[in-house]
């Protein structure tokens, strides 16, 4: 591959102009605003403008039962509610001192890693199309309409699956559906080739993100940079491996971290590949999970009135856009006293105006897209 | 490093400002007086054995029985593989606390989330506006005893006021 060189832009200073970008884009995924403003194509500073999704699912935490907010947390991003689910239910657990059913906690691997190549692939796909290229992502959503297909033979939704109980999971899966998905697996893993030939190794795509936006490794951690955008900086970090929950210390898989494949290390292609490795990776924890599942019950016994002693919980567990933090408090009543949910696109959002200075307006779609914000998880 | 070794350091360094520790719940956590909580934290961050590169979250959870707010800092070391939570206690007729901007960026938006949900506010900031809410919002949610208005912008913010119209 021939290296990749920007033409150098020479600064033209004309008079700014301030345009507002969504709250319909298309491209923001969801609703949010950039109020952008551009010296013709170069933008000077792009201010993100959230809040139109704020559905305040912290305050309801406040005012429903412990085993009520669970369907609440489907919500915080409804494109990887089991992973919400999982976090809630653990910093539950983790305050009431519950023992999770051991099969429980396989089906929440088998179901998290679903979701994760279904959130991964409604990624990468949206990244396409929002730098022009509409076929991969009608590829892409046929792979995860197969997904939304499992999840509802799982646990009977497509979207806010409200699977995950405490102790446990609702629904136990069933032996055809381990075959389905083996199968889905078996279509799956040879199927990246497709995306590598309509987008891995596609010159165009490659030219519109290498070299394109790159974070350093100091702005990922003074950021909070997490999941796939801190990886995609070299920084081999990942919550299921290194500060290990459920049952994946038990499961081998790697974690794919950036390498400057194509420019510069941290860039938006970066950020794509890390993505697409980490499928494939998924696709290997849910074959060895399938193999180990275990026998016995899915849930353990827990009380209908679920009262945990006072006392806080924290809570991480790695969501498909990175660390998804439950921050819990009990004062031991049926209802939490505070729940906190710390997103990752959140911390995504603050750093979009520091990388912004001084790119093309074109180049920020593809920034926004590369680090799969989604407004749903901003606002809560 | 273990959280009660943190504690040591950081009570040998600022005597007067840590207050007490927390070991025996689920995730440590030291207090530290409002007034010293940025220099605390820096301290934190910089010294080599610690190295707290990452402000995992910052939030505040409000106790009116106590009258106060406690702001509350999750830090980790990607380093070391450690992690502490710092408290500080602001008051919550006066609720103010220095920025962590200067420590951490992430802090920007982080606070920014407190002050509209809570109406904390953090002295030297460098933009601190309503993050989630409408700026013309009255009042913060998250505030235990807060009081939704009836309307906003002419919109009824009561159910059952709405409901009855709708399907009329």
């Amino acid at each position: 591959m021939e290296e990749v060189t920007q033409t150098e832009i020479k600064p033209f200073h004309a008079e700014d102009m301030t345009i507002s970008v969504g709250p319909q884009h298309p491209s923001t995924h969801g609703v949010l605003r950039f109020v952008v403003k551009t010296d013709g194509e170069i933008i000077s500073e792009a201010i993100p403008d959230v809040g139109y999704l704020h559905r305040s699912i912290e305050k309801i935490g406040e005012k429903v039962t412990w085993h009520g907010y669970v369907p609440y947390t489907d919500r915080a991003d409804y494109l990887a509610a089991m992973f919400a689910n999982q976090g809630f239910c653990m910093a539950a657990e983790k305050l009431g001192g519950v023992e999770v059913a051991r099969r429980g906690e396989f089906c929440r691997v088998i179901a998290c890693e679903l979701n994760r190549i279904a959130s991964h692939l409604i990624s990468v796909g949206t990244f396409g199309q929002d730098i022009g290229a509409i076929t991969p992502f009608i590829h892409a959503l046929r792979e995860r309409e197969s997904i939304n297909n499992l999840m509802e033979e799982i646990c009977g939704a497509r979207l806010t699956y409200n699977y995950l109980r405490i102790g446990g999971v609702g629904y136990d899966i069933k032996d055809e559906t381990c075959h389905r998905i083996t199968q889905f697996l078996d279509h799956f893993e040879p199927i990246v080739d497709e995306y590598n030939r309509l987008l891995t190794n596609n010159k165009i795509f490659i030219e519109r993100l290498a070299n394109v936006a790159p974070i350093t490794r100091e702005d990922a951690l003074q950021y909070n940079i997490v999941g796939p955008n801190l990886r995609a900086c070299g920084v081999s970090w990942d919550i299921r491996r290194d500060i290990p929950y459920s049952v994946y210390p038990e499961l081998d898989f790697k974690i794919p971290v950036g390498t400057g494949e194509m420019g510069a290390l941290g860039d938006c292609y970066d950020r794509y590949l890390v993505r697409m490795q980490e499928m494939m990776e998924s696709c290997k924890i849910l074959r060895q999970s399938l193999k180990m599942l275990p026998k016995g019950p899915a849930i353990s016994k827990v009380p209908v009135k679920f009262k945990p002693p006072a006392g806080e919980a924290y809570v991480r567990v790695e969501a498909p856009r990175g660390d998804m933090g439950f921050y819990v408090v009990s004062d031991g009543s049926e209802y939490p006293y505070r729940v906190r949910i710390r997103t990752g696109s959140f911390t995504a959002m603050g750093l979009i105006h520091k990388l912004s200075r001084g790119i093309m307006v074109a180049d920020l779609i593809a920034l926004i897209a590369s680090l799969d914000v989604d407004a749903p998880e901003i606002d809560r | 490093m273990e959280a009660r070794e943190i504690y040591n350091r950081l009570k040998r360094q600022f005597p007067e400002d840590v207050t007490t520790f927390d070991a025996e719940v689920m995730d440590p956590c030291i207090h530290v007086r409002a007034s010293a909580v940025v220099a605390a934290c820096t301290y934190l961050r910089d010294e080599p054995d610690m190295t707290f590169e990452v402000l995992s979250d910052l939030t505040a959870v409000d106790l009116p029985k106590d009258g106060k707010f406690q702001v509350v800092y999750h830090l980790y070391s990607y380093a070391h593989r450690h992690q502490i939570v710092v408290k500080a206690d602001v008051p919550r007729e006066a609720p103010r606390i220095q920025t962590m901007e200067s420590v951490w960026k992430a802090a920007n938006w982080m606070e920014r989330e407190v002050f509209d949900l809570f109406g904390i506010d953090f002295r030297g900031h460098s933009d601190l506006r309503r993050i989630m809410l409408p700026e013309d919002w009255v009042g913060h949610p998250l505030r235990k005893d807060y009081v939704e208005q009836e309307e906003y912008d002419g919109i009824s913010t009561q159910r059952e006021a709405l409901v009855p119209e709708v399907l009329r």
